[in-house]
């Protein structure tokens, strides 16, 4: 069984999983495998590892400048397989590549596929590849059983919603907010997500559903995951990364705030 | 007339141009485009828009503008018949006024009131400020901290018309930076605010809409040449950035066979020099900013860093229908340097008393490779889609 489906199928049933996002190669090559492994020994449930690309046109500041940053030391798709292959020697949590279309195309789509499975990623998240442009992938991803998990907004419509849901597996990535990625005021996001997830859950059945964007502490993700399966979590990472390498003690704050995240202080 | 041999209809309805095109947008924004799309489609038939749209066009924007025989530059040459369209004499300097209009009114039919674009020379900039403030809409431009310092004179501009410019200081700071802060503030806002996009580029309907905004300048072109000359010209020649001049001055004549048709991208220092913006001649197929069509990109498929004299054709993709125009052969392209579009700024100006536009300049250079190849009995027609004067500070640099 796929490592995502696994993950949904152990979850105790007031758990709310959490999945992770760190862009791979930041804040330097050497530590991407050491800070996942850390970060699944503080709490993470799921990792999304960021493939870094010059236009990441859906994200806000924070991961603009973590992909500048991994661009510069020398990040390539191939350096992120080989990373991922470091994990799996050690771990079995899910690991789910999330990236722009561009590389992955220049890449070469089957072979990027079938290196992605060999070395044992478990899914794919592309905002850039609406359901409506999912044929570009779809047919390589699925004869190497790597699902393809998209993305539903507060604007998305109920009949968007269960095209996400059908075509995709794993989860469907609910965007609580419109706009780009970056930690927000959570009183900004929670306002409307409650009537959003609500609708989510009357149109999404074939999937779980993990909420992400704006969530920085343990307090948002428990309300704005509170009807969801889990939630995500990814600039607030970066950020505290940021403000903290290359201080010593700069790995010990981000499991701190991982561990904070999932289970409270 | 021609005979019609082959039947051009492009996209299709999935927003393809053959392979090229398509909807590459996160998910938040597919409403807005489907949105866009339906409500282009009931504008683009109903017959008050259009009377709306051509009013403008005729008294605000100072359409049709005129086809200037080049008598000097012909005897110059002393090869074929030269002919200048003059998007030079539109309101504001240049052609990009023409799409500015009418997505100004398409924002108004769908109760928009937020206008947001993107600009590189800031030609595009000051046409969306002007209509805006036409219009009465807010308007937002954002352009790259490195564009500002070159075209100082088109942000004074777009202060004066009203408009906020909004400084970019990420990536490269130009035009493709440019325009991912715009399509993020898009995102963010897409409730209220129309995204004027300022080329034949972006996820569908926008290729196809803009080409179909600027296709009166080819439609006048057909009428003028054959009062002028009584046939269809056997050359057209236009300026390729994004590509929205030439796909509205093209795209006319695509199902005339006879006519042959030149795109010319600014190849900076050189194709080969590292330091270049020519797409098609040295990009591969890639997606950015909405649609799949040929960029400058490195093996990593990270988008590389355009170079150009002319700040609107430093950009490292193109239009997705001069892609398929390219694959099909349909359109031959090519490009010159820096220093080719320098000389053709001054030829111009001295032998027609006309100061191009950069970006125009380039169009104009290609000359020097073609006129040999023509006779006396043909007839060349060059898009003159804008004005220099925004450039006098480049220009007079590298004088």
């Amino acid at each position: 069984m796929n490592r995502i489906t696994q993950k949904f199928k152990e979850k105790a049933a007031d758990e709310k999983l959490m999945s992770l996002f760190i862009t791979a190669g930041y804040p330097d090559l050497e530590s991407t495998v050491e800070i996942v492994l850390g970060m699944e020994e503080n709490g993470a449930d799921m990792i999304e590892l960021g493939m870094p690309f010059s236009d990441p046109l859906a994200d806000g500041p924070t991961i603009q400048y973590s992909s500048d940053i991994a661009i510069k030391k020398g990040i390539t798709i191939d350096k992120i397989f080989e990373m991922v292959v470091e994990i799996r020697k050690k771990s079995e949590i899910p690991i789910i590549l999330m990236g722009y279309m561009n590389p992955v195309l220049r890449y070469g789509v089957q072979e990027f596929c079938d290196k992605a499975s060999r070395s044992g990623v478990d899914g794919l998240i592309l905002p850039d590849i609406p359901v409506d442009e999912d044929e570009i992938i779809r047919e390589y991803a699925e004869a190497n059983n790597l699902p393809l998990i998209h993305l539903v907004a507060p604007n998305s419509s109920d009949i968007r919603m269960k095209l996400a849901d059908s075509k995709s597996s794993g989860f469907v990535y609910c965007v609580s907010v419109t706009g780009v990625t970056g930690a927000r005021d959570g009183k900004e996001v929670s306002d409307s997500v409650d009537m959003f997830i609500e609708r989510v859950r009357e149109n999404i059945i074939g999937n779980p559903v993990m909420v992400g964007f704006g969530i920085k502490s343990h307090e948002d993700a428990r309300r704005i995951a509170s009807n969801a399966d889990g939630f995500i979590v990814g600039s607030a990472l970066i950020n505290t990364i940021k403000n903290s390498y290359p201080k010593p003690e700069w790995k010990q704050e981000l499991y701190s705030l991982v561990y904070s995240l999932k289970f409270g202080n | 007339m021609q005979e019609v041999i082959t039947k051009y209809q492009q996209p299709n309805a999935r927003g393809y141009f053959g392979q090229y095109g398509g909807k590459f947008v996160p998910e938040i924004l597919i409403p807005a485009v489907r949105a866009l799309e339906e409500e282009y489609e009931r504008a683009s038939k109903d017959p008050s828009f259009n009377s709306q749209l051509n009013e403008l066009l005729d008294e605000y924007v100072g359409r049709p503008t005129k086809l200037t025989f080049a008598n000097r530059l012909t005897e110059h040459y002393g090869k074929a018949r030269i002919y200048m369209k003059r998007e030079d004499l539109c309101h504001t300097g240049a052609h990009k006024i023409n799409n500015a209009i009418g997505q100004v009114l398409l924002a108004q039919r769908m109760g928009k009131k937020r206008i947001i674009a993107e600009t590189g020379a800031g030609q595009h900039g000051v046409a969306t400020a002007t209509a805006c403030a036409k219009f009465g809409l807010e308007c937002v431009v954002y352009m790259g901290a490195e564009d500002m310092v070159r075209q100082k004179l088109n942000v004074d501009r777009m202060h004066l018309l009203g408009a906020e410019v909004r400084s970019v200081e990420s990536g490269s700071k130009t035009l493709k930076d440019a325009t991912n802060e715009a399509i993020r503030d898009w995102v963010t806002n897409v409730e209220d605010t129309f995204y004027i996009i300022g080329s034949v580029v972006g996820p569908h309907p926008y290729p196809m809409m803009v080409r179909n905004f600027h296709r009166v300048i080819g439609d006048e072109t057909k009428r003028q040449i054959m009062e002028a000359e009584g046939k269809l010209p056997d050359y057209l020649i236009a300026c390729v950035g994004g590509g929205s001049n030439a796909m509205g001055f093209f795209y006319p004549f695509i199902e005339d066979e006879s006519v042959n048709i030149i795109g010319i991208e600014a190849a900076g220092f050189g194709v080969d020099s590292g330091k270049t913006a020519a797409t098609l001649t040295k990009g591969t197929p890639g997606i950015l900013h909405g649609s799949m069509s040929y960029l400058l990109h490195d093996i990593n498929g990270q988008i590389e860093l355009a170079h150009s004299i002319s700040a609107g054709l430093d950009y490292p993709g193109i239009g997705p229908e001069h892609s398929h125009l390219h694959d099909t052969k349909r359109v031959d392209y090519h490009a010159v340097t820096d220093d080719e579009a320098m000389e053709a700024v001054k030829l111009l100006s001295k032998k027609e008393g006309i100061i191009p536009a950069l970006e125009t300049a380039h169009a104009f250079a290609w000359l020097e490779n073609l006129m040999s190849t023509t006779t006396e009995n043909q007839v060349v027609i060059v898009n003159c889609s804008g004005r220099g004067d925004k450039d006098m500070g480049t220009i007079s640099e590298n004088l």
